[in-house]
């Protein structure tokens, strides 16, 4: 589904990431974990177009897309959503969702103001579209509030509900628990069993460990910018170096 | 939806009853003048309150419309018509030129450089002197015309910009509760998770700006074809920054909105006529009172306002 090889990031003279290559099959849930400053951040930026890496390539379902925009990724069915939760505040639940189907919808500019009886019948779609993914993240009756004013776990749901309307095949999660109390991060993990139900790969980097144990397929450890590890979650579990580097190794 | 549409239809309604109650000549020379104001306001509202970009040179759009409609029909004998359309055309394509390098800026960065772009139209106005008349102005351009109907009296002309001042609001309403609507709201709360989505932010400020310039365009023809006379004061940077003036006070991101500012920056100077040399410090201590007070501008203020006043113990409403 996702390839990448030779991921190499370098801002100033400190190296980010170095050389981290590794692959994430089709329908699997992969978990990339690391302390803070790993590098995991980074690696999603470069994956999803937002920073341009300084070396490597990324293959999207064997296609090169290495240095492609974040708009050309999100058309090839490529999703992500943000540690800190970008929602757009000034709109409601709902036309946040509908904004998630902008790839899926075509009417332009002129289109949309003189009303061309198709850009009324997307409309609809895009409309019910929507309510689908508010159903299925199970936020519905929210539609109508300010995306503003909602609290940081449904704020999380309104997130996730908005990169699915994008129908992708395959969502990057940034750190999806982060702000969750402990209820909700159980909701969570049964909302991304749910997604990979829908045939959508899943990745995500998270702190969350009983999360990432609980619901991953397979774990990549990234540590000081490199890839320390990768496996089942019992692998990684039992893997020496990894427990080193999270419990700190004098050496 | 249906209530949207209802609005739009009442305040249409309005605005055609209005000359009924102003027979006087010289209100409905003002209320011309709001209905350009309204155009003018929505089209830079269309960049700052739902792109979220700003622009301090919009004057000269608007002064480009102006002057190209005056010359097509003066030097070389044009149809208005036909002008009109050739102006926005040229205008459009104009803006969408300068709008890929400009709109990579942000912020202050890009006020300065439409500011600059402003600037730069001002002093051509003034300067080609052969084309435009220079500081003097340029005169003698033809009203409009369709069939016997000559628009040449303030009443014709108020039914004449305010037709094409609706057709241009129900453009901008229709748009902002669209996709492309959406779109541009989305890169203005946050441009990086727009992307992440799919939205092209960059062509599409590119867009909006270049819309945002022909709206602009075509106000300045209209005024051209309804003053018949036009000079480079009207299209100074002044102008610019009322416009903004107009946008913010009215309600960023409200087509209403900008008709309200709109109708009170070009009716305040009027009112406040009486107040002789002391006019322009109330009009200053008026709209510093208002931002103060009303952030969200009069659109939302006013019903902010009213619902205080007739609910006293109610919760104070915030819009």
């Amino acid at each position: 589904m996702l390839e990448l090889s030779g991921i190499t990031q370098i801002f100033g003279g400190v190296t980010a990431l170095d050389t981290v290559t590794f692959s994430i099959a089709k329908g699997d849930i992969t978990g990339v974990i690391g302390p803070n400053g790993a590098g995991k951040t980074t690696l999603f930026n470069i994956i999803t177009g937002i920073y341009r890496q300084t070396a490597g390539t990324v293959l999207l379902e064997g296609k090169n897309v290495t240095g492609f925009p974040p708009e050309r990724l999100a058309r090839l069915a490529m999703v992500r959503t943000f540690q800190n939760i970008e929602l757009f505040g000034g709109m409601t639940v709902l036309e946040n969702v509908m904004v998630g189907m902008h790839t899926k919808s075509s009417s332009g500019l002129l289109a949309c103001a003189l009303k061309m009886p198709w850009s009324i019948s997307e409309e609809r779609r895009i409309r019910e579209g929507a309510a689908k993914w508010l159903e299925f993240t199970g936020i519905l009756d929210l539609s109508e509030h300010a995306a503003s004013s909602l609290p940081f776990g449904q704020g999380r749901l309104l997130e996730i509900a908005r990169a699915l309307a994008a129908m992708p095949r395959i969502i990057l999660m940034d750190e999806p628990a982060a702000g969750l109390n402990s209820q909700e991060t159980l909701a969570l993990a049964q909302l991304i069993k749910r997604i990979r139900d829908l045939g959508i790969t899943v990745v995500l980097v998270e702190h969350d460990m009983e999360l990432v144990m609980d619901i991953c397929d397979r774990i990549v450890v990234l540590n000081l910018g490199r890839k320390l590890a990768e496996g089942t979650p019992r692998e990684i579990q039992e893997n020496t170096e990894v427990i080193a580097a999270y419990l700190g190794d004098d050496d | 939806m249906k209530k949207d549409f209802l609005l739009f239809v009442a305040f249409s309604l309005l605005v055609m009853a209005a000359p009924q109650y102003f027979r006087g000549g010289y209100m409905m020379n003002v209320l011309v003048f709001v209905g350009i104001n309204t155009m003018l306001a929505i089209a830079l509202n269309l960049l700052l309150g739902y792109a979220g970009q700003i622009s301090l040179g919009h004057a000269g759009f608007f002064g480009l419309g102006a002057y190209l409609s005056g010359i097509m029909t003066t030097t070389f004998s044009l149809n208005p018509w036909v002008a009109m359309p050739v102006a926005a055309f040229v205008v459009g394509c104009l803006a969408g030129l300068i709008g890929f390098p400009v709109l990579k800026l942000k912020g202050h960065y890009l006020a300065m450089a439409t500011l600059g772009l402003g600037i730069i139209f001002f002093i051509i106005f003034n300067e080609t002197y052969e084309w435009t008349g220079g500081p003097s102005g340029l005169s003698g351009i033809p009203n409009l015309q369709l069939g016997s109907i000559v628009f040449d009296s303030d009443v014709k002309n108020y039914y004449l910009i305010w037709g094409v001042t609706l057709a241009v609001m129900l453009f901008a309403l229709n748009l902002a509760n669209s996709r492309v609507g959406r779109a541009l709201r989305a890169v203005h709360d946050s441009e990086v998770a727009a992307q992440v989505l799919g939205v092209n932010a960059r062509l599409l400020k590119v867009q909006i700006f270049a819309l945002s310039a022909i709206i602009c365009s075509l106000a300045g023809s209209l005024y051209a074809h309804t003053m018949t006379f036009i000079s480079p004061t009207s299209f100074g940077f002044n102008f610019s920054i009322e416009l903004l003036t107009m946008v913010v006070i009215g309600g960023l991101g409200s087509i209403y909105g900008s008709f309200l500012g709109a109708a009170l920056l070009t009716l305040l100077p009027e009112f406040l006529r009486g107040a002789n040399d002391y006019d322009i410090i109330i009009y200053g201590g008026l709209l510093m009172v208002m931002v103060m007070y009303m952030p969200g501008g009069l659109v939302r203020g006013i019903p902010a306002l009213y619902r205080k006043i007739i609910k006293p113990k109610g919760e104070a409403g915030h819009a």
